[in-house]
């Protein structure tokens, strides 16, 4: 057993211990940690596929931001494991659904079996990588050549999610406050009543 | 070396557990969380074959997917207090107001 494989198969178990583990917890805590343990689990599959920057990225960006960002919420929420969630769903509902996604995850399987010929000797065996393949250097000149649209479009994006987020989460008692040309007006009349 | 299907089955494994965390789960934050593990699976799947065909592209793509990725959550999370605080749950089965 080359070392190669022993890392592939410890990390794959890890990704989908934490994943089931991150679904079944009533502790929604818990269960944010169970997909930081994946999605690091995750980062060393990438990092194994050369993808060396991307893997930094997927720890930095998401378990350090996003799922920080859950935490907080969970936190601010006060949630605790005891929340009522109400009663469990009959047992043939809970069967539907795991039967659905048994079969999405073997349709799925089928599909890249078949679909994509990676039985294939040319496809399905992977030939040493060029030199510094997946470096920032790399990434960033597609970024900026070749999907410069979308990259200039993401920025829309984030200002949109900033605003979208603001607006959403704030308090009805901002709103129904009057705003500061509302109470000039208000003077305004008083004045001219008086 | 290990061949690219097993990382393509390690994805797809991911992506069927999200979905069934997506359809088992009540707490909508729990919800939220299977949906960026799909996203996730698909990142996956992207950085094989972008280590297969030996082009950067897929790490580019993966790029702005994880952008989308932080947008989605801050507002899906924007919503959640929203809601936990008009309903004062977070019981997924609670937000059946425009339910017919």
């Amino acid at each position: 057993m080359n070392l190669d494989l022993i890392i592939f198969v410890v990390s794959a178990i890890v990704a989908i211990f934490g994943a089931s583990m991150m679904i079944f917890q009533r502790n929604p805590i818990a269960s944010v940690l169970f997909l930081i343990l994946s999605l690091v689990a995750q980062a060393v599959l990438y990092i194994q596929l050369s993808a060396l920057f991307m893997g930094a990225m997927l720890i930095i960006v998401y378990s350090g931001a996003i799922l920080v960002l859950f935490l907080f919420v969970i936190m601010m929420l006060n949630l605790r494991a005891s929340e009522d969630l109400g009663a469990p769903s009959s047992p043939i509902s809970k069967t539907v659904k795991y039967l659905i996604s048994f079969l999405m995850f073997v349709e799925l399987v089928f599909i890249f079996k078949g679909g994509t010929g990676l039985d294939s000797a040319a496809v399905g065996i992977m030939s040493t990588p060029p030199d510094n393949f997946g470096s920032i250097e790399q990434i960033a000149e597609l970024l900026f050549t070749r999907y410069l649209y979308p990259f200039e479009l993401t920025s829309i994006l984030l200002l949109a999610a900033i605003v979208g987020a603001v607006i959403i989460a704030r308090r009805d008692s901002v709103e129904d406050a009057p705003t500061a040309t509302e109470t000039n007006e208000q003077q305004a009349i008083d004045e001219v009543q008086n | 070396m290990v061949p690219i299907s097993a990382y393509l089955i390690v994805a797809v494994a991911l992506f069927g557990i999200g979905v069934l965390g997506v359809m088992i789960s009540r707490n909508i934050i729990i919800m939220m969380m299977s949906v960026e593990l799909m996203l996730n699976s698909a990142n996956l799947v992207l950085i094989a074959f972008s280590r297969v065909l030996n082009v950067v592209d897929g790490h580019a793509i993966v790029f702005l997917v994880l952008t989308i990725a932080a947008a989605e959550a801050a507002v899906g999370l924007a919503m959640v207090i929203l809601l936990y605080r008009n309903r004062d749950t977070i019981n997924i089965d609670r937000f059946n107001i425009l339910k017919w």
